[in-house]
């Protein structure tokens, strides 16, 4: 029986770790996917009349919009820590990143409600209907990154990442810098340009 | 060890069948499952197309209904394109491409069967909408009226969704793969060029889907919760449908015909004992392809009422595009030139693959011309450059690939009689069904209609019984790779004499594939070559011959 060693896992010819380099390629894809839907919202926006976007409340998505970017610099003091072997420090700045992330959300839903209650709704608009589909989508994201936080943050308690195994924190730095990244675009498209 | 037991199956390294039923993370076991899977879907697309060809023999048949009729081409593209020839090829490259390699498997496993199971709800669903009704649009569920279907039309939307995911995760799995885990000594330019291929295919599944996946978010909202973005009644943009939809569509035909590409680079240089003329150039201009794809998908929407002008670039774009592709088949004919050539099953498809595909890419540069699209489009000129391209294209490689492989696969070869009955019902067939309709589609036959003017008539019936006999050819492929599997001979390793590390490998190849990872010195085509000649000579792996 030839039970032969399975041969060595990576014999990378390049040197991005596979795990990262997977992930960099599944953002492209997302990247795709939002532009697709931003595309939607910019066209669905020109057709409709001036002041469609009076309704939103743009002081309080800034303020929100800076949450979502401390959340990002939280990520990359987590990184930091496990890099330098701080389990502790670690688990205290994703846990942090969960908080900020989970804020950013909340008040996206907050938002949601009052628009609804506005009677401004996806179906009764075009700039609605691109509004809610790219702010759903995106917010889905959100949803989604805060889930593996909460893997990351549970694993991190059990000891399962390392100084010297800890690629994780760093593939889901890269995710999380996304969402970060398309809501950036997205705040400037939907709510500061005319 | 793989048992060589003749008269009995051959199984990689005690296999069992139920192995291959189950979540299993091998990828030989999730290409042999895609390939079963997409197989199955080629017969069942294959039937609605004969189903549509019979009624089509007469001009005003009642038996299939407007609105069956509508459904039954609708399926058939979206069925030919999504369940058979996208997965047919992935399941085909996931067997081969890491072998070719030099690697134990796909850089992510688990993820690899996920694609795989993806397929499973994706079918179902859209055999649901099927069966349900509504689905009627076609394959290119241009709004308005695929708002104003009935709710098949959603489950098709939702199938696809599932389906979509599957090719973008395994586009991503080949991409890590190709880049990561070739054989130490296997730069770039040594890589097969089948490599080459599916890693150009790759990126086109990354970048090109997730766009489809938009469009198809935002048809299903605006049917399911009013979000008029194509709804022009609302003010919404029925133009943006074709955008988005064609803005994926167009690459993907390239995701149908890069692999396909990739197939013939493999097989005409063995079968020629020739070194492949040109790999650099094949190798760039698969690239160029899948960046090129992405600039000309207006030229399906010439008469859809898009700014005028702005039809110039896509026409230029369009008619840039058969460059590339002339490189490639000039040199597969530089790489036959001079050649000697054996006309095993899978050459010969392999050789009518180019011709094939060459007067398809012809019919194609007519069509990029506005002019003549002007007054061929949606007409029976578009159906023939489509399945030249598709089946004489895809197809045929598809056939030529698998006759190649087969014996790799399952450790015997298919038989060379029946592979010729097989191959020449299936191009002559072929050529009767489809030929005419160029004519048809000059003369003004519109394409998805259920009746037409009887003057259509003579050619309709010349196209159908080419089909009968396209049909008809199938079925001694299907019986000869069933009954092979327990009585085709023996092949041993490298039953072609092919240089490339598949070879190298018993048939099949052990689970674990290379015991030790094998070093590489050159690229796998050095056909006549002192060290290739070296190379084919010495016994190669143990139990292979």
């Amino acid at each position: 029986m030839s039970e032969a060693t399975p041969a060595v896992e990576h014999i990378g010819s390049e040197h991005v770790d596979n795990r990262k380099l997977g992930m960099w390629i599944f953002l492209a894809s997302e990247v795709m996917l939002f532009s697709s839907l931003i595309a939607g919202f910019i066209n669905m926006k020109a057709r409709s009349p001036a002041g469609a976007s009076d309704v939103l409340n743009v002081p309080l998505t800034a303020v929100n919009t800076f949450i979502l970017i401390m959340s990002s610099t939280t990520v990359v003091m987590a990184l930091a820590a496990i890099q330098d072997g701080d389990r502790k420090r670690l688990r205290n700045y994703l846990l942090a990143t969960l908080l900020l992330g989970g804020m950013f959300f909340s008040i996206q839903m907050y938002e949601y409600r009052h628009l609804l209650g506005e009677g401004f709704t996806p179906w009764g608009s075009l700039f609605g209907a691109g509004f809610y589909t790219v702010t759903g989508f995106h917010g889905l994201h959100v949803l989604i990154g805060l889930g593996l936080c909460l893997a990351l943050i549970v694993q991190a308690i059990q000891g399962k990442i390392t100084a010297g195994e800890h690629m994780r924190v760093e593939v889901f730095g890269l995710y999380w810098h996304f969402v970060d990244v398309v809501w950036i675009v997205l705040f400037t498209i939907i709510y500061l340009l005319p | 060890m793989t048992e060589t037991v003749s008269g009995g199956l051959i199984r990689h390294g005690g296999r069992k069948v139920s192995d291959y039923l189950v979540f299993n993370t091998d990828h030989k076991v999730i290409g042999i499952q895609y390939l079963v899977v997409s197989f199955a879907f080629f017969i069942f697309g294959g039937l609605l197309a004969e189903a549509m060809r019979s009624h089509l023999l007469t001009p005003n048949n009642p038996i299939l209904g407007g609105e069956v009729y509508n459904e039954m081409f609708t399926i058939h593209g979206t069925v030919m394109i999504f369940l058979w020839i996208i997965p047919a090829f992935t399941g085909l490259a996931n067997y081969v491409v890491p072998l070719m390699l030099g690697a134990n498997d796909m850089a992510f496993p688990k993820l690899n069967a996920l694609s795989f199971w993806l397929l499973i709800p994706g079918a179902a669903l859209l055999l649901l909408s099927f069966f349900i009704g509504g689905a009627g649009s076609g394959w290119t569920a241009y709004a308005p009226l695929s708002l104003q279907t009935s709710n098949g039309q959603t489950l098709w939307a939702i199938s696809l969704q599932f389906i979509g995911f599957s090719t973008i995760f395994s586009g991503l799995n080949f991409l890590v793969t190709i880049f990561n885990m070739r054989a130490p000594g296997m730069t770039l330019t040594r890589m097969p060029l089948m490599a080459w291929a599916i890693a150009a295919t790759s990126i086109i599944q990354i970048l090109g889907t997730p766009v489809l996946s938009g469009a198809l978010f935002m048809l299903i909202l605006n049917r399911v919760l009013g979000t008029n973005f194509f709804a022009a009644s609302a003010g919404g943009d029925p133009l943006m449908w074709q955008n988005l939809f064609w803005f994926y569509s167009h690459p993907a035909v390239y995701i149908m015909v890069l692999p396909a590409f990739g197939i013939i680079s493999e097989v005409i240089p063995v079968f020629a004992r020739k070194p492949i003329f040109g790999y650099r150039l094949i190798a760039v201009s698969s690239m160029a392809i899948a960046i090129a794809g992405f600039l000309v998908w207006a030229h399906h929407m010439f008469t859809s009422g898009m700014d005028p002008l702005l039809r110039v670039p896509f026409m230029i774009t369009s008619m840039v595009i058969a460059i590339p592709t002339g490189v490639k088949i000039f040199s597969w004919l530089a790489t036959i030139w001079g050649g000697k050539l054996r006309f095993t099953t899978s050459n010969l498809f392999a050789l009518a693959f180019i011709s094939m595909f060459v007067i398809g890419g012809l019919s194609g540069i007519f069509l990029a011309s506005v002019p003549i699209d002007i007054h061929v489009q949606d007409t029976y000129f578009v159906v023939a450059h489509l399945h030249y391209v598709l089946f004489g294209g895809s197809v045929m490689a598809m056939f030529a690939g698998l006759y190649y492989w087969y014996p790799k696969i399952t450790g015997r070869l298919l038989d060379e009689g029946w592979g010729k009955v097989h191959f020449w019902m299936t191009f002559i067939g072929f050529n009767i069904t489809f030929l005419p309709m160029h004519v048809l589609g000059l003369e003004g036959m519109p394409r998805r209609v259920s009746s037409y003017a009887p003057e259509f008539q003579p050619l309709n019936i010349v196209a159908t019984l080419g089909s009968f006999l396209l049909a008809t050819g199938t079925l001694p492929f299907m019986v000869n790779s069933i009954v092979s599997l327990w009585r085709g001979k023996v092949a041993g390793a490298n039953p072609w004499r092919a240089l490339g590390l598949e070879w190298t490998l018993p048939s099949p190849p052990p689970i674990h594939n290379f015991p030790t990872p094998p070093t590489v010195d050159s690229d796998p085509y050095g056909y006549g070559e002192p060290k290739a000649r070296q190379r084919l000579a010495a016994p190669s792996a143990p139990g292979g011959n």
